[in-house]
């Protein structure tokens, strides 16, 4: 009686989000992959049905057009190509800027640790839309950045900032920043103090410490802060609006434009589809790391210079 | 008890040496002016409790802490600027400390690394070591595939891979089951003689430092109480702590009440008695001093066996405790002024005759011998 209780309520509590998943994730997916293989036309909705009805008997209708054309047209390759690029740079970046801040934050003394994550998650008490657009407010051609540098005397005429990739980078290393350092310093925190003393124990300098204990076993964390960063940047649609070039759309915008602008359901839910397929890659890449770092097999890095 | 130097330790400088070594964290005095020389080859053992002041020792030698004030020597060379990385001298962790992404392999390897040892060569000595230790089988496993034992092993052959001089042992069996533990200190043991490494291991149980040492020192609130090898600190403790710390002592609180040459009359008013010792301690008539008396060298006698008394030395009493341990069995008797004194008796007749023996009447005594008299 008991043990079926305790399963009817484990079964319960594994079956909210479970529900919770299929509700807002797997049908609108379904609903989408549904609209990506329909056709375009002024109705509502305005696409057409997949299943058509003639003499009492259902047809399926399917059509290929939005993904030839998304295939065939160099416009949307490019977007995602870009789309890619931008995340992929960012990421770096996030990652170059991120790990020494998570390293010093963990290294730091018990009372200034909580001080500094504190000073990390702050920006999130304002508007993510209000910093944006701040950055919007510094980097124009009038803006704070201009008038400095014109003052000091540095520039004569006001650089061009904003609607640049270098302006796009800002916003974008700027926002997602906490969500790089965040993991990383989940990871280091729990890093054993006495391994970097065996470590110099053993003859091997701070650099050959860094190289060969801590960064090997911060690899998940740097794993989980990448793709935390990588996977929405791709589809990020505010930033590259307001701060980024005109000339080249990422994909994200790609999809608010054939949405709204086209209203080419089909076409939108195609690229939506594609994202997806892009993104499962690395949220596979990243399971991988994990299952590997629970079994315990080898993550090898940076043994090369050991052995020369 | 001979001042004269020995010819044969004559021109062994100390490899070791410490020189008024001071620790401190803020206010606290973790390590007071601690001056100490180890010889090479041998196996010393800081035995303390908790916060004593040991570890942070080690961690000196390590190089793990700065010293606040005094110089630390290893093969006469000054090491207060040489870091951890140039130190001849490896640690084997408490918590053993293994790269836990690394094979056992690489771990024993990693020390060699860095050495810039060719490929061939470090594999040489990871096998020849990993054979020391027999942990050959498990050279592709990760640590945590490993048992605490193994995981010993391990720890061992990676701090004696790089062949240090001078081996530094934080709490070496702490982890280990009492089976293990008995049998891996005859191993560290073997190894350290094969190898001549000196030891220098931290401990706070007196069993593992009595089995291992061949000297030690014992450390209180940051201060060595005194040194000298295992026999020499059971047998004749300076202090009381010392008597106190190492095994289990009866301290008896008297005046001196007459003072001969080697015989001594203390008498101890709190416990009723008059405590004779054949000792030559520094005392006079009317001093405080400390009767300290090994459980084991006292003699039990009851009224079916009044012959195992000594002569000297009796006190008459009641048992009021016998503890059953298997090899001995512990009794606490309550002798007639009031205060409790624990004995321990060889199980030389099983079970029964120590169970008959709670709430009988006994009368104890001991050897003239036996008494350390202890005068702080």
């Amino acid at each position: 009686m008991q043990q079926m209780e305790k399963r009817a309520g484990r079964r319960l509590v594994a079956g909210i989000p479970a529900l919770w998943l299929a509700v807002f994730f797997l049908i609108p997916f379904l609903i989408v992959l549904k609209i990506s293989f329909s056709e375009a036309q002024l109705a509502i909705p305005p696409y057409a049905p997949l299943l058509n009805w003639v003499h009492g008997l259902p047809v399926p209708r399917i059509h290929w057009s939005s993904y030839a054309y998304l295939f065939t047209n160099p416009l949307y390759l490019r977007s995602y190509l870009y789309s890619i690029m931008v995340a992929a740079v960012s990421t770096l970046f996030c990652l170059f800027i991120g790990y020494p801040m998570a390293y010093a934050i963990a290294r730091a003394g018990e009372a200034w640790r909580s001080f500094l994550l504190m000073l990390i998650v702050l920006p999130f008490w304002t508007s993510f839309l209000l910093r944006v657009y701040a950055w919007i407010g510094l980097l124009q051609n009038d803006g704070l950045i201009n008038y400095v540098l014109l003052h000091v005397g540095l520039i004569h005429h006001p650089v061009t900032l904003l609607q640049t990739d270098f302006s796009l980078y800002v916003g974008i290393v700027y926002s997602y920043l906490p969500f790089m350092i965040l993991p990383l310093y989940a990871n280091l925190e729990k890093h054993d103090p006495a391994l970097l003393e065996a470590a110099a124990d053993l003859g091997a300098r701070p650099f050959t410490i860094f190289l060969r204990v801590t960064l090997p076993q911060s690899l998940p964390g740097i794993a989980a802060g990448s793709l935390l960063v990588f996977i929405p940047v791709v589809g990020e649609y505010v930033i590259p609006t307001l701060l980024g070039r005109t000339d080249q759309i990422m994909i994200g915008r790609m999809l608010s434009d054939e949405f709204f602008d086209n209203r080419d359901w089909p076409v939108a839910s195609g690229v939506a589809i594609l994202i997806l397929l892009l993104l499962v890659v690395p949220i596979v890449l990243l399971q991988r790391v994990e299952r590997r770092e629970l079994e315990g097999e080898t993550v090898e890095v940076a043994t090369v210079e050991a052995e020369t | 008890m001979n001042a004269q130097p020995s010819p044969a330790a004559e021109p062994a400088l100390p490899y070791v040496r410490l020189q008024a070594v001071s620790k401190k964290f803020g206010e606290f005095l973790a390590v007071d002016a601690v001056s100490l020389e180890i010889r090479r080859g041998e196996i010393f053992c800081l035995l303390g409790g908790s916060g004593s002041g040991k570890t942070t020792l080690l961690r000196m030698l390590a190089g793990f802490e700065a010293p606040s004030g005094g110089r630390i020597y290893i093969d006469g060379e000054d090491m207060s600027a040489v870091p951890p990385y140039e130190r001849p001298v490896n640690m084997m962790f408490q918590s053993y400390a293994l790269f836990p992404h690394m094979t056992v392999e690489r771990n024993v390897a990693f020390g060699l690394e860095q050495e810039g040892l060719g490929r061939p060569e470090v594999r040489r000595r990871v096998t020849e070591i990993l054979e020391i230790v027999q942990m050959s089988p498990y050279a592709g496993r990760k640590p945590h595939q490993l048992s605490g034992g193994q995981r010993q092993r391990v720890a061992l052959a990676r701090a004696l891979a790089k062949r240090p001089k001078l081996l530094l042992l934080d709490e070496p069996l702490a982890a280990l089951d009492r089976k293990l533990r008995e049998r891996t200190q005859f191993e560290l043991l073997n190894i350290q003689e094969r190898l001549g490494v000196t030891f220098i291991v931290v401990t706070h149980d007196q069993e593992e430092a009595m089995t291992l040492a061949t000297r030690m020192g014992v450390m209180d609130r940051g201060r060595i109480a005194q040194i000298g090898t295992p026999a020499e600190i059971y047998e004749s403790p300076v202090n009381r702590f010392v008597a106190d710390f190492i095994g289990s002592v009866n301290l008896l609180e008297g005046k001196v009440a007459a003072l001969r040459d080697r015989d001594l009359t203390i008498r101890c008013e709190s416990f009723g008695c008059t405590v004779r010792a054949a000792r030559c301690v520094d005392c006079a008539p009317g001093d405080t001093v400390w009767a300290a008396i090994r459980p084991e060298k006292i003699a039990l006698a009851s009224e079916e066996s009044p012959d195992e008394a000594f002569a000297d030395n009796r006190v008459r009493g009641k048992v009021r405790e016998v503890a059953y341990m298997g090899d001995v069995s512990i009794c606490l008797v309550e002798i007639d002024s009031g205060k409790t004194v624990r004995v321990t008796l060889p199980n030389r007749s099983g079970l029964a005759a120590q169970r008959d023996l709670r709430h009988a009447a006994v009368t104890l005594s001991w050897d003239v011998a036996s008494p350390v008299i202890l005068t702080r």
